[in-house]
């Protein structure tokens, strides 16, 4: 069984606490990533399992042994960085080999293997040649051919598509994907571009300041984020937040913010009642505001002037004034609309996100 | 696919049982400590032991065969009332301050030669360092016979061209005799001062310089404001490196001179030489050879100080 | 280049360069010239009439080949060679060694020991000669080549150590991280991976180091007495003047071959010891 848990982990680099209390059972064959801003402590989480820093408290289980003390080379798993880290005085096949090298594999094994993941990664005719004659979609490759020989117990990806032009990122999305499902091989990978999350994780971890936000599965994170950090890290292009007071009148509950005063539906109002007199932060995502025609007589739109039109083809982003904040609306492409247009726009009722005014946990 | 069943059917493979040593050497520190042992091994035997012998022999009264006791800083006091030491004090620091000045402003000119572009400039580069490569007795010998008194080819030229009528002494005459060995350390060292400041050269933007031109700046502004500064940090440690060499020089002095006419050359080391191995004096000797200490010690701690302020920035 | 009219090129240029060239490699050639002229060509006082310094219509081979079978120059060059070789293969081990554990390990006193070892090359031989005689004497390595070979790496090994720091210190990290992963202990990603890479470093350290070694001469002076043990320098110094007349035929001839080993060497890896030199002072 090719789990990792990682219990009560803590990482303090002098006065910086930089990762704090991280609990992760991570099943065997499951592709988890870690996402979160610069600095969340996803990198310094995956090193510890790794091997490359030291753990100041908490355990580290791949498969069912504690590794808190043993070094990197006696773990059984493979690592993939960011900079490819192929060794630049050995070939292709000899930097596919040098793991299986160092374990003193037998020299026919060491070939089938090497043939068999070059064959895998579609490499096969750059065995010969030295790292500085490939480009970085081929180097990248042969990063992840090296893990691959190794048949570990268990992948680390530190942020790999990072160095590559945004064209090969989806391409490389898609070739890691395919490998995963056709090896099986449980997977940590760590990233700041929630992109590469949503497409490739069973999983995801939002992290940020070393804690971690939310476990879930990438639709999970999407449609019921636990609180305003995930809510705006997640999606693309990001939620749009307002802040608000929660209002009753004449029995029902409104929000009432700048340049808006909606009308709250049943059973979203029932969630807000116990925060009546209170501020709490909207969150609606772009995809789900439309325009309206009228003046808004349903009670769950607001008015807004339009500043920039960006098309997309596929969509239209529309970035508006909402009083005097503003906001980004995603609509279909045959919509007409100008600079400086007056517009109303409305909100998807089933949609709607609110955040506790202090503490930003989803309500 | 072959490679699918693999994966999934195997069990976690046990950690190999490693060695006490394997395991002890993954530690960082203790990996630190092997490795440093053979260094730090060598350099306490053959310096730091010997520097500590060297202060207690100066201290003493030993001599060849015969073990000295301890006298306090009666030697050093020795040193102080004799006038050749005095001369060797004297002799020493001109003979670093000119030289070095002298190597700096001809090393500088010719690496701002080097740095143009023109044809044979890899060979001329390798050619021009031979003078350090070369080592200093041989060439040394190549400059005493061309400063020869009979057979001098240097005198034959200059007064082929009319410039001399008699001979110059070059290493006869305790006024001239210097200024000639300070001539040879020139020679010697105004390579290392061009290579190593073209290197320093190289590293400029020349951007820098063209935008100063189209501002009007004449080349001499071009470079006091312009290339000088940046110049400056391997500049100041080239310098300071040439001075730790220059002081303590013994080679050349020896080879030309032996300290010579009447002490005009002899310099800290030649006499602590002529001291300790000639006479036997071992003592005295240590005495003369420590007393190059403070000095070096004040143009290292510079040396660092400036380091450090340069790598702060 | 220099703008303008075609003469400044030459004054300020082609000229100066000129000098310098002549100025740095005439004695070389003066060294050739005087090893091939016949003595009573070399012994003409210089303002003899019919005086040709600049080159000999009769050269002639006896200067080096009395210097070859009469004097013990074949042997001194041996010897040379052999402790500056063995001198470099040690102060590369521990420079090496050494290098790698400042530049790429954490541990205590770490910063402290760089520094020192950095302030020992500043410690000249001149200052510590009188007292290491002494301590060679008793140890038992006076007159051997031993005595060199285990004293010169005192001034070899922090300049090696220095150079190699900066070449290790420009490996990324990952290589090593990515080395041990894949199963190498950190003394395999050393020998492996991190060495082969700073190839040309050490090859820089050891022209550096071997010519430092051929140049020294006071230790040389001092530890050897014995006419057989001599090197290069040393016996070209004492033995080619003979009470006070100097055989100065064999001695240029002596001086020139010499210095053939080390030009030899050079002119192989000139880049290696120019970017040596240029990186022990960029630092």
């Amino acid at each position: 069984m090719a789990r990792v848990v990682i219990r009560n982990l803590n990482k303090m680099y002098n006065e910086v606490h930089a990762v704090k209390g991280v609990n992760l059972e991570i099943r065997d064959r499951e592709f988890v990533v870690l996402v979160g801003p610069s600095g969340c402590g996803k990198t310094t989480t995956l090193r510890m399992v790794a091997g490359l820093e030291s753990i100041t408290s908490g355990d580290i289980l791949i498969g069912d042994t504690i590794v808190n003390e043993l070094p990197p080379m006696d773990r059984d798993i493979a690592m993939v960085f960011q900079n490819y880290a192929l060794y630049p005085h050995m070939s292709v096949y000899d930097n596919m080999a040098f793991g299986l090298k160092m374990r003193k594999f037998a020299r026919d094994e060491i070939d089938r293997r090497v043939r068999e993941a070059a064959d895998i990664l579609g490499i096969e005719d750059y065995l010969a040649r030295k790292p500085r004659q490939l480009s970085g979609g081929q180097r990248q490759r042969v990063a992840l051919g090296r893990a691959i020989v190794r048949h570990p117990q268990v992948f680390l990806f530190d942020e790999p598509l990072s160095n590559l032009d945004a064209m090969l990122r989806v391409q490389m999305r898609v070739e890691i994907k395919k490998i995963h499902d056709r090896l099986g091989t449980t997977a940590i990978y760590v990233t700041h571009d929630q992109v590469e999350a949503m497409t490739l994780g069973d999983r995801v971890v939002v992290m940020k300041d070393g804690l971690v936000q939310q476990v879930g599965d990438p639709l999970d994170l999407y449609n019921a984020p636990v609180n305003r950090f995930v809510a705006g890290f997640i999606g693309s292009p990001a939620m749009n937040f307002a802040i608000v007071g929660v209002a009753e009148e004449n029995g029902a509950i409104c929000a009432v913010g700048d340049g808006m005063r909606l009308k709250l539906p049943p059973r979203t109002a029932e969630r807000l009642r116990p925060h009546v007199g209170d501020e709490v932060t909207l969150g609606i995502r772009p995809e789900d505001l439309h325009l309206v025609s009228g003046d808004g007589a349903d009670g769950l739109s607001f008015a807004a002037v339009v500043e920039v039109v960006e098309r997309l083809g596929s969509q239209i982003l529309l970035d508006v004034k909402v009083g005097s904040g503003a906001m980004v609306a995603a609509v279909e492409p045959t919509v007409q609309a100008k600079a400086r247009d007056h517009l109303r726009l409305g909100l998807n009722a089933e949609r709607l996100h609110f955040f506790d005014g202090r503490s930003e946990i989803a309500i | 696919m072959a490679v699918s069943d693999v994966v999934i059917q195997r069990p976690f493979v046990r950690a190999p049982r490693r060695g006490p040593a394997t395991r002890l050497l993954e530690d960082e520190r203790w990996l630190a400590a092997a490795l440093l042992l053979p260094t730090l091994i060598l350099l306490g035997l053959f310096i730091a032991y010997p520097f500590a012998e060297g202060i207690w022999l100066s201290v003493t009264d030993t001599r060849v065969g015969v073990p000295g006791s301890f006298v306090g800083l009666a030697n050093f006091d020795a040193l102080l009332h004799d006038s050749i030491f005095r001369t060797a004090v004297w002799n020493t620091f001109v003979y670093t301050a000119v030289a070095t000045v002298f190597k700096l402003g001809l090393g500088l000119w010719l690496a701002l030669l080097l740095n143009r572009n023109f044809r044979g400039k890899a060979f001329t580069r390798a050619f021009i360092l031979l003078p350090f490569i070369i080592p200093t007795v041989l060439s040394t010998f190549a400059w005493k016979w061309m400063f020869d008194p009979t057979f001098s080819v240097i005198n034959w030229s200059l007064f082929q061209l009319g410039l001399i009528h008699a001979r110059i002494n070059w290493l006869g005459d305790p006024n001239l005799a210097l200024i000639s060995v300070i001539i040879v350390n020139v020679w010697r060292g105004v390579p290392f001062f061009a290579i190593s400041l073209l290197a320093g050269l190289q590293t400029i933007n020349p951007e820098l310089e063209e935008a100063a031109a189209i501002d009007g700046a004449r080349p001499w502004q071009r470079f006091w404001h312009v290339t000088w500064p940046l110049l400056l940090p391997v500049t100041m440690v080239v310098v300071l490196f040439s001075i730790i060499q220059t002081f303590s020089d013994f080679q050349l002095v020896y080879v030309l001179t032996g300290g010579g006419p009447a002490n005009a050359t002899q310099l800290f080391a030649t006499y602590a030489y002529q001291i300790g191995v000639g006479t036997g004096l071992l003592s005295q000797g240590a005495a003369i050879s420590l007393a190059m200490f403070p000095f070096l010690l004040i143009v290292v701690v510079v040396q660092l100080l400036y380091i450090r302020r340069v790598e702060v920035h | 280049m220099i703008e303008g009219a075609r003469w400044r090129r030459w004054v300020y240029f082609y000229i100066p360069l000129g000098a310098f060239i002549l100025w740095l490699l005439f004695p070389f050639y003066w060294m050739l010239v005087t090893s091939v002229r016949p003595d009573r060509e070399l012994y003409r006082p210089w303002m003899a009439p019919n005086y040709t310094p600049f080159w000999t219509a009769h050269p002639t081979l006896e200067h080096i080949t009395d210097l070859l079978t009469e004097t013990l120059f074949i042997r001194w060059m041996a010897n040379t060679l052999f402790i500056a070789s063995v001198a470099t293969l040690i102060s590369l081990f521990c420079g090496i060694l050494a290098g790698y554990a400042l530049s790429r390990l954490k541990f205590p006193f770490g910063g402290a020991l760089g520094t020192g070892i950095f302030i020992t090359y500043l410690v000249p031989q001149t200052l510590l000669f009188i007292p290491l005689a002494s301590i060679i004497r008793n140890f038992q390595l006076g007159d051997t080549p031993w005595a060199l070979i285990l004293t010169y790496p005192t001034f070899l090994i922090p300049f090696c150590t220095w150079l190699l720091m900066g070449y290790f210190k420009a490996i990324p990290r990952e290589l090593e991280e990515c080395a041990r992963i894949d199963g190498a202990t950190r003394w395999k990603a050393m020998i492996y991976i991190i060495m082969p890479i700073a190839v040309p470093g050490i090859l820089s350290a050891g022209i550096f180091a071997f010519t430092l070694s051929w140049n020294e001469y006071i230790y040389a002076l001092v530890f050897l007495s014995s006419a057989e043990e001599k090197t290069v320098s040393v016996g070209v110094a004492s033995d080619l003047v003979r009470g006070d007349v100097f055989y100065w035929g064999q001695l240029m001839a002596g001086a020139l071959l010499g210095s053939i080993p080390v030009a030899f060497i050079y002119s192989f890896f000139v880049e290696y010891y120019v970017a040596g030199l240029t990186g022990s002072v960029k630092g």
